[in-house]
């Protein structure tokens, strides 16, 4: 009885493993939260290509200026473009009625979305678009299939297409998927491009928990408070229990 | 002068009396292992889920509109809200692994034998309450699991037949889960379920002072004054208030007073908890999606349904009963069933020794049986339900039930072990 359980645990764990994910494999994101200058180049492309459509609707700009680095009257000028102040929070005109009638859904709110999909989701997702002459915007992406999102990135990346082999396979040539190309008609090159997505998804996983490293700066003082306070509790109960033994 | 005024709150409220009573000349059996720590563990819990909650309402909205927003202008503008946030979010899951390891403390040892039925019946209704409460809670941040999550538990009541419809309507307060709904379990969830919460703890302890602790070795430390067993020196240092003796009837051997013995030795286990606890609250506030799952960071949305619901981990093993029965009511039944089988533990074991460690081999079997069938159960109320795993856990609910039959039977004859006089 107890080898059949056992054997079943194992089966539960192994499956456990294999829990459902996207049909992509994704690739791991090189997120890096001390890296300031990541995170303003991703703040400088979340404000050009991203805001017209998604918001960040409960991080203030203030708060991205100061946790980045960036000085008030440089962010105004070149991270604030519609007059607001720098107290407002991160959003723009586009109505969710409109959004929806333009798109098909409503654009998300981004704030928390790389807690939402997790960071290696988005750098994926971002890298996966390709061109696909059957849907509206003419794209489509490999990790979120159907999606109703133009490529706003097409002016960086060029305009990628999926990229077919033919090899021998069996004595017989076929057509083999090699992965996503461009047409070199884009400001980037693939690395350029690829680094310039890990900035974007770096600055959405700040935005996400924008006091994750304060968290991480207080728990160790607090971890060792208490490591200090276990030993002293410890000894504490020695002491006392010698009455005890 | 602060001696007369002492005398004088004395003499209208006996509080040093009560507190010689419950902590200074409490008899505690000396032998306490480290599962002991969760019942004060609990209590931790318990006050941390209150003063961090009284903080979250402060900022917190309790409206559809609102809900969401504040629970983000907490995580991001308030002055450590984030902090405040976090510990009470771990600080529900952190309830249960104390509780669920208290729980299986008291069955190891058969804490809840003849004389404690009461005190682990009083437990078990703190148990349903603290249910109650999280499934409460985990609707206020109105998330998408919160929508969602709540809408199959409020589901499982629609199941009752003929009463059941017009049952989730009363639930809700509306025909969907709304503001009404969130309003009300926001009532529930701050003042109503904590306050009897509090009760129901305060009679839990009273209850244990009565009948006095368990210990590891399942014998009582208060002995009939018959001559049989003698104080030791070591017994009779100790100056235990005269409540406990019963006039003289009986004598306490291998004893020592609550305070300051464990309340010395519980410090210990406060800090290694503390420790584990702030480790998740600082560097995986999320507990890897179980604590706070993914999609709950997406404000709810009731035309949009996740692609798989699943309810937090510590309703999962009682989600995976309900899930493994094809019939949706006869599943609510086992579910049920599966708690109120704990609650007749004092009746369903008819053995007369508690501890596991002078119980048959075949009880030990069988306690490592409920663990791992519970363990199981939880892991695959998190899967989706494809045939296997349901399969699987059809198999666990089987031996989870399976328990409580086997010890039913077994236990009028157990062949156990002699139990020694004094603690060892």
């Amino acid at each position: 009885m107890m080898k059949k359980l056992l054997s079943a645990a194992a089966l539960l764990a192994s499956s456990l493993a294999m829990a459902a994910g996207p049909a992509v494999p994704l690739d791991k994101a090189p997120i890096d939260l001390t890296d300031k200058v990541s995170l303003q180049n991703g703040a400088k492309l979340f404000q050009n290509y991203c805001l017209g459509c998604h918001q960040m609707q409960y991080q203030r700009y203030i708060r991205t200026f100061r946790d980045l680095d960036i000085p008030e009257d440089v962010g105004m000028a070149n991270l604030m473009f519609t007059g607001e102040k720098v107290g407002d929070h991160i959003t723009n005109s586009m109505s969710a009625k409109s959004g929806e009638k333009w798109f098909g859904a409503t654009p998300p709110d981004l704030t928390n979305v790389a807690r939402v999909r997790g960071p290696d989701w988005l750098y994926t997702y971002l890298r996966s678009f390709y061109a696909d002459p059957s849907r509206p915007f003419g794209v489509n992406n490999d990790v979120f299939p159907m999606v109703g999102m133009p490529h706003v990135l097409q002016e960086l990346q060029g305009k990628p297409y999926k990229a077919y082999e033919t090899r021998l396979v069996d004595g017989e040539a076929k057509q083999v998927y090699v992965g996503i190309k461009t047409d070199g008609s884009g400001e980037m090159n693939s690395e350029e491009y690829d680094r310039a997505v890990a900035d974007l998804v770096n600055y959405l996983e700040y935005v996400g928990e924008p006091t994750k490293l304060e968290a991480h700066a207080l728990g160790v003082k607090v971890l060792v408070f208490l490591l200090i306070f276990f030993v002293l509790a410890y000894l504490l109960k020695k002491e006392y229990w010698r009455d005890v033994h | 002068m602060f001696k007369n005024l002492m005398s004088w709150i004395e003499y209208r409220l006996p509080f040093m009396e009560k507190m010689n009573l419950h902590v200074m000349q409490y008899p505690a059996p000396k032998n306490f292992n480290f599962w002991y720590f969760f019942g004060s563990l609990a209590m931790l819990v318990l006050v941390n889920q209150i003063l961090t909650g009284i903080w979250l309402t402060m900022n917190y909205v309790p409206s559809a509109d609102g809900a969401f927003a504040s629970v983000e202008y907490i995580m991001r503008d308030v002055d450590y809200g984030w902090l405040l946030r976090y510990m009470h979010s771990t600080g529900a899951s952190a309830f249960f692994v104390v509780v669920y390891l208290h729980m299986l403390r008291g069955m190891m040892y058969g804490s809840y034998q003849k004389p404690r039925e009461l005190l682990w019946i009083f437990g078990m209704l703190i148990f349903l309450v603290l249910m109650a409460e999280a499934f409460m809670g985990y609707l206020l941040p109105w998330g998408q699991m919160s929508f969602w999550g709540a809408q199959v538990i409020i589901g499982i009541f629609g199941t009752i037949p003929f009463i059941g419809e017009d049952l989730t309507l009363w639930i809700r307060g509306d025909y969907v889960i709304s503001g009404a709904t969130l309003n009300r379990f926001f009532a529930l969830h701050v003042i109503a379920l904590p306050l009897v919460l509090v009760i129901l703890v305060f009679l839990h302890i009273m209850a244990l002072h009565e009948v006095g602790s368990n210990n590891p070795d399942g014998i009582e430390i208060k002995k009939d004054n018959d001559g049989t067993v003698e104080q030791t020196e070591a017994d009779k240092k100790f100056t235990f208030h005269q409540y406990f003796t019963r006039g003289g009837k009986k004598i306490i051997v291998d004893a020592i007073p609550f305070h300051p013995y464990y309340t010395v030795k519980d410090m210990v286990g406060v800090a290694g908890f503390l420790l584990v606890f702030a480790w998740v609250i600082f560097f995986f506030p999320e507990g890897g999606g179980f604590f706070l799952e993914p999609p709950n960071f997406e404000p709810a949305n009731p035309l949009k349904t996740p692609a798989h619901i699943a309810p937090v981990w510590y309703f999962t093993p009682f989600y995976a009963i309900l899930r493994a029965i094809p019939h949706p009511f006869m599943g609510a039944v086992a579910m049920f069933a599966a708690i109120l089988a704990l609650a007749l533990l004092p009746w369903l074991d008819r053995g007369k020794v508690r501890s596991v460690r002078y119980r048959s081999s075949l009880h030990k079997i069988n306690l490592v049986n409920f663990c791992v069938s519970f363990v199981a159960l939880g892991v695959l109320g998190v899967l989706p339900a494809t045939p296997t795993y349901t399969l699987l856990s059809q198999t666990f609910s089987f031996t989870y039930f399976g328990f409580f039959v086997l010890l039913f039977f077994y236990s009028k004859n157990e062949a156990t072990k002699p139990l020694p006089v004094r603690l060892t």
